[in-house]
C-alpha cells in the first residue's frame, strides 16, 4: 500500500488504465501541454504523447461529442471538464446522446465514456465554480454517476469507470484533491460501481455522506461518541446506481437516518434517499429520516456566507441528536 | 437505591399536560408504592397519583397549582442519602408559558426546593376591562389550564408512534395506547415500547419545546363588579377546550347520518315501578333501561359496535358503553365496561357511581376511555328529541329524549294515553349503512317494549 | 469558384447500372416514405414523421461513393440515408411501426434510426448535436489509422447552432475525415434561410474553418455524386474534412402536421420547385442516354413497388415489443 494523494491516485488510475487499454485516451481542457488545470494528467501527455491525450479548444459540447461519437465506434474516451459546472455546457450531449444512445438503437451502440472532473463546493470561486453537480446527472437513466471520497476509491472507482461499457459521470471533490490516504498498488485493483461501503460502524443512527460531507460527519460521529450516541457511517460512492441493499441494511440495524449532502436540500440525494428508505424500511424507523443539506441558494462569495451555504459538523451533530431525541438538540 | 423520577401520568389518550392540583405528600416524607402522592387535574378529571416507587419525596419540582407536561418530571422519590442533583438537575417539566405562583407578599416565584407547599395563586387584580386575550406579565394569574395546543392531528384519537414502535409493540403484544411517548409531540419511540415491553420505568420526555400554553385571561369574579360591560369572554376551561377540540375532529371527518326511532316506554316504565319497589334493590333509571337495551342489542349487531380504522373497520365483541354525564362546565363519558355481561341491577350501581364521581371529578383515567358505543339521555331536561355526535372512534352514539305521556291511538282508533320516548342512533357512514343502524334500533326499541327480555 | 451547380460537368455517358442503382434507389425512398405517410394517416405510425420527399438524390447520390465499411450520420429527417446505406426497409418500416423486428427494436422509431451493420450511426434529433459525434467517429478513424470516412447529413437548421461551429472547427483543426452535408431545403421547420443566417451561401462557411468546401445542386444526383467523391477522395487520402451545402427543396411539409404549402412558403414556389424533381429529372436523363430503356424503368418501378408493400406487410406482421424491453438496453451488461 502507498501513500498518495486523491490527484495522485486519480492521475495513476489514468495511467494504469492507458497503459492496459489502446482504446483508452483523454480528451479537455487544458489536460496535455499545461499537465491539467488541477494536475490530475500531470505527466500523461509525456508517456503517452498528443495522439491518447488530446488538448481542446473551449468547446465543452463540441469535445464532449467528439468523445461520444469515438466511443460509438469503440474508443473509451475520458473526458476531462476542467470543473464540472462546465458540464453544463455539454449537458445535452451527456443526456440525449450518451444516456440514450444505447436504448435508442435497441442496443446496438454503447457508449463507453468517463466524462469526470471536480466538482462541489470548493473555496471563495462562487456561483459558477462551486457548486454540487451530480443533481443533473444521476436522475438520468442510462448514465451512472460517481462521487468518490477517498484516494483509493478514486483510483478504484475510476478504474471500473473506465473499464465500464457505458457512460459513467466521474466527479471528483475539488476540495479532496490534497488529502491523503493508503492506495492499494496492484494494477488490477478495482472497486464495483454500484457498492457503498460502512465507513463507520455504529449502533445508534446511519448517517449517509459522500465526498466532503463525509469528513463533516466522520468528525461529528467522533463528537457524538462522547455523548453516548454510536454513529454508523455509509458512503454511497456510486449515486447511480445506488447501492440500495447496504444502506436498507444499516436502516435496519439502526432505525434513524440523517443524509448529509453539499447541495441544495430541494429534490435532492436526500431526498431520493429518504424515499426509499421510506418505502422500503418504514417499519424500521425510529424517527424520520432527517436531511441536512446545503442551503437553497447559489454559492456565495463572501467566506462566511460561503460557510454558512454548506452543512456544518454542528448541523450534522445537531440532525443526529434530533433522530435520536437525545437532548441537546 | 434507585432514584424514582416521577413525572406526569398520561391518564387520557388526548392529555398532554396535567395540573397538579395539591401535593399528598411533602417533601421529606417517606413514600411507600403505590402511596398516593397528589392529585391531579386533567382534561376531564380529578385523578389522585400514585408512586412507582418507594423512598423519600425529596424534591418536588412542579408545586401545587402549576402544570406539566405529560412526561415531564415534577418529583423525585429516592434514598434520604442519595444524590439527586443529576436528576434534579435537568430543566424542570413545567409546561412552558406557565409562570409560578408567587407567594403571597413575594416578587419572585418561590423556591422549588421550598419545604412548604407553595401557597394559592395571589387573586388576579380588578381590571378596567375584562375582555382580553392575555394578561399583562405582572399579573399574577392561575396557571393555564387549557392543554398546550401540540401538532395538530386530524385523528384525535390516533396514537402518535414511530414505525419501528410500532412494530415492536405489535410483536410484544403491547397497547401503544397504554405508553406514554417520549419522543417530540408524545411520540411513542422504541425505548417507549421496550421500557413498556420490560415493565421498567418510563424515560423521562427529553428536551422536546411544547408549545407555550396560554395564559388564562382575567378571571370572571371581576364581571360582577363591572355589570355595565356589554359582553365578557370566559376561558375555557379544561374540559370546555378539550371539547372544543374534540369535537370538530369529530363532526367533521366523520360522516354521520341518523336514524331516529320511537319506544312505546309503557312496559318498562311499569317494569321500572316493580323493580323499584323491591326492598333492597338498587334504584334503577330508564337510562338503565336503555343501557341493558343497547348492550343485548350491539353483540347482536357488531357493525353498529365498530370503530373506523382507515384501512379496517375494528369490530368489537365487548360492549364498553360511554354514558355521558352532564356537568356545568360540559360534558364527560364514563365508560361502562362489558355492559353485555352486566344485570340491569348492576348497570344501575355501576352507571350511578360512575356518574357521581363523574360530577366530583374523581374518575379513574381507563374509566374515561375505550368505550365502543355511548348513549346520550338528556331525557331529564325535558329534551324531547336530539341528535348527538359521534365520539371517534366509536361508530354510532345513541341520543335519548324524555319519555312523554301523550296521546296515543291503538290499531283501532280508540285514543289513550301512553308513554313515548325518541331515540337517534348517529352512525359513521364509513362503518355501518342505513340499514345496519336500523335494524340495530329496531333490536332496542323491540327490548325495550318487551322489557322482561332485559332482566332474563 | 468552386464547383457549379451545372451537370455539364459530370460525364455525359451514364454508366447502365449506376443508373439504375441511383435511380431505384431514389425510387425506393420516394415510394417508402409515400407508404409511410399513408400509414401514418392510418394511425400506424404515431410520434413525428419528418419526410425527404424530394431531397432524395442527395442521400442516394452521396451515399452511393461511400464503401460499405464507411459511416453515415443524419438528422430525424433520416429514412432515405438508412435505405440508402443498405439498411432493410422491412425492419426500416418495422422500426416506423414500433414493432419488435425494428432497427432499434421499437424503440426509437422514425427520428432515431440505427444500424450498427451497415454503419449508420443514427437518426439524431436535436438539431446539430449530432455534428459533434461526427467528429467524434473521425476521431476514431484517424485514431486508430484507418482510412475510413463519415458522411454526416444536417439540415440548413443546424448551421446557427453552437456545435456546427464547434464540430467544424474541430475536424478542421485535427484533420478529421468527416463530410458535412448540409441538405439546405431552405427552411428550418418554418424559418427561411434569410431570416435565420447572416451569411446563406452555407458552403461559405467552411472557409472560416480553411475547410474545402462547395454548394451543389441536390436535385442533381449525379452532380451530388461527383462533389461527394471529391470530398470522400480528401478525407481518405489525408482526413481532409469538407463542407458541401446540397441545395434542395422538401416538397412535403416539415413533418407530417405540417402541410406541404404552410404559412411561411407559397404553393406556387412549391409547385415551382416539384419541377425540379430529382427522380423525373434523373429518369429522363437516363432515357434520353440510352442508359435504361422504359422497360428498365417500369421494372424498376415495380420492383421498388413490391420492395416497399413487403416493408409495410413486414411491418404489419410484426409485433409489438414485449413489455420486459422497457427496461432492457438502458445499460450494456458487463
Amino acid at each position: 500500500m502507498a501513500v498518495m494523494t486523491y490527484r495522485e491516485a486519480l492521475n495513476q488510475a489514468l495511467r494504469e488504465e492507458l497503459r492496459r487499454d489502446e482504446r483508452v485516451f483523454v480528451i479537455g481542457e487544458e489536460v496535455g501541454l499545461y499537465d491539467g488545470a488541477y494536475k490530475v494528467t500531470q505527466g500523461l501527455l509525456k508517456e503517452f504523447g498528443a495522439k491518447r491525450i488530446v488538448d481542446t479548444p473551449i468547446a465543452e459540447s463540441g469535445f464532449t461529442g467528439v468523445g461520444i461519437g469515438a466511443a460509438m465506434v469503440g474508443l473509451r474516451p475520458v473526458v476531462e471538464m476542467m470543473t464540472f459546472n462546465f458540464a453544463l455546457v455539454a449537458l445535452d450531449q451527456i443526456v440525449n446522446a450518451a444516456a440514450k444512445l444505447s436504448y435508442m438503437s435497441g442496443g446496438q451502440f454503447n457508449v463507453p465514456i468517463v466524462i469526470r472532473g471536480p466538482g462541489g463546493p470548493a473555496h471563495q470561486l462562487a456561483a459558477q465554480h462551486s457548486q454540487s453537480m451530480e443533481v443533473y446527472f444521476y436522475h438520468v437513466p442510462g448514465l451512472k454517476v460517481v462521487r468518490p471520497s477517498t484516494p483509493a476509491d478514486a483510483k478504484g472507482l475510476l478504474k471500473s469507470a473506465i473499464r465500464d461499457d457505458n457512460p459513467v459521470v466521474f466527479i471528483e471533490s475539488e476540495t479532496l484533491y490534497g488529502i491523503k490516504g493508503e492506495v492499494p498498488d496492484d494494477p488490477d485493483f478495482t472497486i464495483p460501481l454500484g457498492q457503498a461501503v460502512v465507513r463507520r460502524e455504529g449502533r445508534d443512527v446511519t448517517v449517509i455522506a459522500y465526498t466532503g460531507m463525509l469528513y463533516r460527519a466522520l468528525e461529528a460521529a467522533e463528537a457524538l461518541e462522547k455523548e453516548g450516541i454510536s454513529v454508523e457511517i455509509v458512503d454511497p460512492r456510486t449515486l447511480r446506481p445506488m447501492d440500495v441493499p447496504t444502506i436498507i441494511g444499516s436502516v435496519r440495524k439502526t432505525h434513524r437516518v440523517v443524509v448529509a449532502e453539499a447541495g441544495a436540500g430541494f429534490a435532492g440525494m436526500g431526498s431520493e434517499i429518504s424515499a426509499f428508505i421510506t418505502e422500503q424500511a418504514f417499519d424500521d424507523l425510529d424517527a424520520p429520516v432527517e436531511r441536512v443539506t446545503g442551503a437553497n441558494a447559489p454559492m456565495p462569495y463572501a467566506k462566511n456566507l460561503e460557510r454558512a451555504k454548506t452543512p456544518s459538523k454542528e448541523k450534522i451533530m445537531a440532525a443526529v441528536r434530533r433522530v435520536c431525541y437525545a437532548n441537546g438538540s | 437505591m434507585a432514584v424514582t423520577r416521577v413525572v406526569m401520568p398520561k391518564l387520557s389518550e388526548a392529555m398532554e399536560s396535567g395540573k397538579v392540583i395539591k401535593w399528598i405528600k411533602k417533601e421529606g416524607d417517606r413514600v411507600q408504592g403505590g402511596d398516593v402522592l397528589a392529585e391531579i387535574e386533567t382534561d376531564k378529571a380529578d385523578v389522585e397519583m400514585e408512586a412507582f416507587g418507594s423512598g423519600v419525596l425529596r424534591k418536588i419540582l412542579v408545586p401545587a397549582g402549576e402544570r406539566a407536561e405529560v412526561g415531564g418530571l415534577i418529583a423525585v422519590i429516592a434514598d434520604a442519602n442519595e444524590d439527586v442533583s443529576s436528576v434534579v438537575g435537568g430543566a424542570p417539566a413545567r409546561a412552558a408559558g406557565a409562570p409560578p405562583a408567587p407567594s403571597p407578599g413575594e416578587a419572585g416565584a418561590p423556591s422549588r426546593a421550598d419545604e412548604r407547599a407553595p401557597a394559592a395563586p395571589k387573586m388576579p387584580q380588578r381590571e378596567e376591562f375584562v375582555t382580553r386575550t392575555a394578561p399583562p406579565p405582572e399579573a399574577a394569574v392561575a396557571p393555564a389550564e387549557a392543554p398546550a395546543p401540540a401538532v395538530p392531528s386530524v385523528d384525535g384519537e390516533r396514537v402518535k408512534a414511530s414505525p419501528l414502535a410500532r412494530k415492536i409493540a405489535a410483536q410484544a403484544g403491547v397497547d401503544l395506547r397504554l405508553i406514554q411517548g417520549s419522543g417530540p409531540g408524545g411520540r411513542v419511540i422504541r425505548r417507549d415500547v421496550e421500557a413498556a415491553a420490560t415493565g421498567a420505568a418510563r424515560p423521562a420526555l427529553e428536551a422536546v419545546p411544547a408549545p407555550p400554553a396560554p395564559a388564562r385571561p382575567a378571571a370572571p369574579a371581576a364581571v360582577a363588579a363591572a355589570p355595565a360591560v356589554e359582553y365578557e369572554d370566559v376561558a375555557l376551561s379544561s374540559m370546555r377546550a378539550m371539547i372544543a377540540r374534540r369535537m370538530p375532529l369529530s363532526k367533521a371527518p366523520v360522516p354521520h347520518f341518523y336514524v331516529t326511532t320511537e319506544v312505546a316506554m309503557d312496559r318498562a316504565w311499569e317494569l321500572r315501578e316493580q323493580l323499584n319497589a323491591m326492598e333492597g334493590s338498587p334504584k334503577i333509571s330508564v337510562n338503565d333501561f336503555v343501557i341493558r337495551a343497547c348492550a343485548i342489542a350491539l353483540l347482536q349487531h357488531p357493525n353498529v359496535n365498530a370503530s373506523f380504522q382507515g384501512e379496517t373497520v375494528r369490530v368489537w365483541h365487548r360492549a364498553h358503553i360511554g354514558i355521558a354525564v352532564a356537568l356545568d362546565e360540559g360534558l364527560i363519558t364514563p365508560v361502562l365496561r362489558d355492559a353485555h355481561a352486566k344485570s340491569l341491577g348492576r348497570i344501575a350501581v355501576e352507571a350511578r357511581d360512575l356518574a357521581e364521581r363523574a360530577r366530583a371529578r374523581k374518575l379513574r383515567a381507563q374509566e374515561m376511555s375505550g368505550a365502543t358505543f355511548s348513549v346520550s339521555n338528556l331525557g331529564m331536561f325535558g329534551v324531547t328529541e336530539f341528535s348527538a355526535i359521534i365520539n371517534p372512534p366509536e361508530g354510532a352514539i345513541l341520543a335519548v329524549g324524555a319519555v312523554r305521556r301523550i296521546p296515543v291511538a291503538d290499531e283501532a282508533g280508540q285514543l289513550s294515553v301512553g308513554r313515548r320516548m325518541a331515540m337517534t342512533l348517529s352512525c359513521d357512514h364509513r362503518v355501518m349503512d342505513g340499514a345496519m343502524g336500523a335494524r340495530f334500533l329496531a333490536d332496542v326499541k323491540r327490548l325495550l317494549e318487551e322489557p322482561l327480555r332485559l332482566v332474563v | 469558384m468552386a464547383k457549379t451547380l451545372n451537370h455539364q460537368d459530370v460525364a455525359p455517358v451514364i454508366e447502365p447500372a449506376l443508373a439504375r442503382k441511383l435511380l431505384s434507389q431514389m425510387m425506393l425512398i420516394r415510394r417508402f416514405e409515400e407508404k409511410a405517410a399513408e400509414a401514418y394517416a392510418l394511425g400506424k405510425i404515431g410520434g413525428f414523421l419528418h419526410l425527404s420527399i424530394g431531397e432524395e438524390a442527395v442521400a442516394a447520390g452521396a451515399i452511393s461513393v461511400l464503401r460499405p465499411d464507411d459511416y453515415a450520420i443524419s438528422t430525424y429527417r433520416e429514412h432515405g440515408h438508412c435505405l440508402a446505406k443498405g439498411s432493410d426497409p422491412k425492419r426500416v418500416m418495422a422500426e416506423l411501426y414500433g414493432r419488435r423486428d425494428g432497427l432499434s427494436k421499437g424503440k426509437g422509431g422514425s427520428m432515431h434510426l440505427f444500424d450498427k451493420t451497415h454503419g449508420f450511426l443514427g437518426g439524431h434529433a436535436i438539431v446539430g448535436a449530432h455534428l459533434p459525434l461526427a467528429a467524434g467517429v473521425g476521431f476514431a478513424i484517424k485514431y486508430r489509422g484507418e482510412d475510413r470516412v463519415i458522411v454526416c447529413f444536417f439540415g440548413d437548421g443546424a448551421v446557427p447552432q453552437g456545435e456546427f461551429h464547434e464540430a467544424l472547427n474541430i475536424a478542421s483543426l485535427w484533420k478529421l475525415p468527416v463530410i458535412f452535408i448540409c441538405e439546405n431545403n431552405r427552411y428550418a421547420m418554418g424559418t427561411a434561410l434569410e431570416r435565420a443566417l447572416a451569411e446563406t451561401e452555407i458552403y461559405k462557411l467552411g472557409r472560416s474553418y480553411r475547410m474545402p468546401c462547395e454548394p451543389v445542386d441536390g436535385m442533381d444526383v449525379l452532380a451530388v455524386r461527383d462533389v461527394v467523391a471529391r470530398a470522400v477522395e480528401r478525407a481518405r487520402a489525408d482526413g481532409t474534412p469538407s463542407l458541401l451545402e446540397a441545395r434542395t427543396y422538401r416538397f412535403r411539409g416539415h413533418s407530417m402536421r405540417d402541410p406541404a404549402a404552410a404559412v411561411y412558403r407559397t404553393k406556387e414556389e412549391v409547385e415551382r420547385e416539384r419541377l425540379r424533381d430529382p427522380i423525373v429529372l434523373f429518369r429522363a436523363r437516363a432515357l434520353e442516354s440510352g442508359a435504361l430503356t422504359e422497360s428498365d424503368v417500369a421494372d424498376l418501378e415495380k420492383s421498388v413497388n413490391d420492395t416497399v408493400d413487403e416493408a409495410v406487410a413486414f411491418a404489419d406482421g410484426s409485433p409489438e415489443p414485449p413489455e420486459e424491453w422497457l427496461l432492457t438496453d438502458i445499460y450494456k451488461k458487463d
